[in-house]
């Protein structure tokens, strides 16, 4: 689809929380096209747990925010149903974490079908669902779980990590003939019971417009070390950048921001300019994100690369008691100590 | 009919349990007012209470032996009280203390006491089927114990129920599903989720047998769950036993249930299960003082447990590393300090 170029968050002195900004996106494309839906737990008198569908309820009634038995095979099987039959419904699964639950529906069907048909069928759907930890919800309500789904081919995976970003990939995410996983990271979204950091709330423009996927985002520059990251640990790298420049460390910091499609050239670029690389990921260290990355550096700035280190959740189940997870979780300061570590 | 000792012993659960939640709350808010931080406080994470359900828990677990195993969702305390599950380690757990049940890895989710055979889970019918594995177990070794899977109304929808349900149909397996329907599934209301009133009529499509108890009376609860546990005991494969019990407080501690008319709300604190067990005591010629005589022994037993539980050291950073497997392995969990050292060309 063209896109007119859009004025950035700065343009604007209207700042919205994530949450906002996702909602706002999806009233739009709801306004715009009957066949947009939202189905998931608690998504219409709640308006979602994490606030993703708040407000939504009052405009578009019941039968275009639908909430849904606790089935989630049923409903996400559902959704990939109504898609085939071209309506573009939005699901929601309410926790990443909940994903076995119906993983056939999404790696199987949501996800191959358009494949399987030989392209004569699409699914457009957009599955929405909540990621990460902080929180000490441990182990089955604190996953990220990036790399599960980016793993399985055939679905677009995005993942924001600013306001600006959120409205801009879910207006993408919806008109997408492909599905797409949307996932967010709860520490972001403004909830008034889970504050944010500095950084997720930004200006957000009135009128509708696309973050195209597979365009990472270089949020800071910096010739030393670069930084790949994605979601809650965009801000951490920065903070982790920022405390750094004050010992002349200067870091890039690379939001990913989508990670099917992967902009591999954006961090291939800066890999070649600073020698160093980090990857911060939320998700578990191995078979992951990281590896990944680190691996698609070396394919194409193995001369480049001096050094390489990545910052993730160890390979244990997320633990519940607070030093617990403090320990696992990455923190500025481990990000901080993998740049030096690399830089120095 | 129910004797008095187990009468008694009922109640004590239950005004144990109903206590224990009071104090859960009181605690889980310290810290989270006026403006309500989930990181904040004595307590992470979520906290899921069961205010309103006991009488579902002593009535059936009535009936349970230690080796009988229990598996409970996510609103765990009151199965785990009646179940006998150790109170003071649950409470350390809870409060993420090294000398939990699981060390503080678990949480309120997440319990396990594996001398009683009490497990749960934070994922909403996934208990189930364990339920169903142990009771293959216990017809495999050709043993008597039976496994109870406490489930919720909102939960019966869920795939991992109902295919439970024909598995353990087909093999006449010693499993009791017990359904406890509050009426609600975190938002939704039980007629906006289906259009079956009574949940254990799941049963009849896969030819089990199946009761519904239609108010939160502990004695009734308790003449139910014995002739379903005593079919499971006696060979006579699995029974659906739906209990009607109320939610006294949000679906979760945070939640304000903007949701809930206010009539359902009252309508839940006046159909008290427990002031209808201390009618029964009555009738069967306890006095007002024996029944505060219970009540304040429960009350001072929970008081223990938090104090107990509250003293207990917070575990050890190092201890999220353990326990991902049985044995160790070399070089697992891969560990960040690692990757830097490695980073470093340092050695480890």
């Amino acid at each position: 689809m063209a896109q007119v170029e859009e004025p950035g968050p700065e343009a604007t002195d209207r700042e919205l929380t994530m949450s906002r900004a996702m909602v706002e996106a999806i009233a739009t494309e709801m306004r715009e096209d009957e066949e947009v839906f939202v189905m998931g737990e608690d998504v219409a008198d709640y308006g979602g747990i994490f606030d993703s569908t708040e407000g939504l309820l009052e405009e578009f009634g019941y039968d275009r925010i639908m909430d849904v038995p606790i089935s989630e095979t049923s409903f996400i099987g559902a959704g990939v149903g109504a898609a085939m039959q071209g309506m573009r419904p939005i699901v929601e699964l309410m926790f990443a974490d909940f994903f076995g639950v119906a993983m056939d529906q999404i790696y199987n069907n949501m996800a191959k079908n358009a494949y399987m048909s030989g392209g004569s069928v699409s699914v457009p759907m957009v599955l929405m669902t909540a990621v990460g930890g902080t929180y000490n919800d441990a182990a089955q309500h604190s996953q990220t779980l990036y790399g599960t789904f980016a793993h399985l081919p055939g679905m677009k995976v995005v993942v924001p990590s600013t306001a600006y970003d959120a409205k801009g990939l879910m207006h993408a995410a919806i008109r997408d003939d492909d599905p797409v996983v949307y996932m967010f990271h709860k520490r972001l979204m403004g909830l008034a019971w889970m504050p944010a950091p500095e950084g997720p709330k930004t200006g957000v423009p009135e009128d509708d417009y696309e973050i195209p996927f597979g365009e990472a985002d270089v949020k800071r520059e910096g010739d030393d070390v670069t930084v790949v990251t994605l979601g809650l640990h965009v801000h951490r790298a920065l903070e982790a950048a920022a405390n750094l420049a004050d010992d002349g460390i200067e870091t890039e910091v690379i939001d990913l921001r989508t990670l099917v499609p992967l902009d591999t050239e954006t961090v291939l670029e800066s890999v070649r300019k600073t020698g160093n690389l980090v990857v911060v990921d939320e998700d578990y260290h191995s078979y992951g994100v990281s590896g990944e990355l680190i691996a698609r550096a070396t394919e194409g700035a193995l001369d480049d690369l001096e050094a390489v280190s990545r910052v993730t959740m160890p390979d244990t189940p997320i633990p519940y008691a607070r030093p617990l997870e403090n320990e696992v979780l990455p923190d500025a300061d481990d990000i901080a100590a993998a740049i030096r570590s690399v830089g120095e | 009919m129910v004797g008095d000792n187990t009468l008694q012993r009922m109640y004590e659960e239950m005004v144990t349990a109903r206590h224990y939640e009071e104090r859960l709350q009181e605690e889980y808010l310290e810290g989270k007012q006026p403006a309500f931080d989930i990181s904040a406080g004595p307590i992470p994470g979520e906290l899921h209470l069961a205010a309103g359900h006991e009488a579902s828990a002593a009535g059936v677990c009535a009936h349970l032996r230690d080796d009988d195993t229990v598996t409970a969702p996510h609103r765990p305390h009151h199965v785990a009280i009646s179940k006998g599950v150790d109170l003071e380690r649950m409470t350390a757990e809870i409060f993420g203390r090294e000398t939990g049940l699981s060390k503080g890895k678990g949480g309120h989710m997440h319990l396990y006491d594996p001398d009683v055979n009490f497990a749960c889970s934070g994922i909403i019918a996934q208990g189930v089927p364990p339920a169903v594995g142990a009771a293959l177990a216990a017809k495999k070794r050709n043993t008597d114990d039976v496994a109870v899977a406490f489930l919720g109304e909102g939960a019966i929808d869920q795939g991992a129920f109902l295919e439970s349900l024909n598995l353990a149909g087909v093999h006449d397996l010693p499993v009791v599903f017990v359904v406890e329907d509050n009426d609600w599934a975190i938002s939704m209301p039980k007629e906006r989720v289906t259009d079956v009133a009574d949940g254990s009529q799941r049963a009849d499509g896969f030819d089990v047998h199946r009761e519904r108890v239609d108010v939160d009376d502990a004695v009734a609860i308790y003449e139910a769950a014995g002739e379903a546990v005593g079919r499971a005991r006696d060979g006579n494969g699995p029974t659906v036993l739906e209990v009607q019990v109320h939610r006294r407080m949000g679906h979760f501690m945070g939640d304000p249930e903007a949701y809930r008319p206010d009539e359902d709300v009252e309508l839940a604190r006046e159909r008290d299960s427990i002031e209808r067990m201390e009618g029964h005591l009555e009738e069967h010629g306890f006095t007002g003082d024996d029944i505060a005589e219970i009540r304040e022994r429960a009350h001072e037993r929970v008081e223990e447990a938090i104090e107990w539980a509250k003293d207990q050291p917070q575990p050890d950073p190092e201890e999220a590393y353990e326990d991902v497997f049985t044995d160790e392995l070399e070089n697992w969990p891969e560990r960040r300090d690692r990757e830097l050292a490695a980073a470093d060309g340092g050695e480890e």
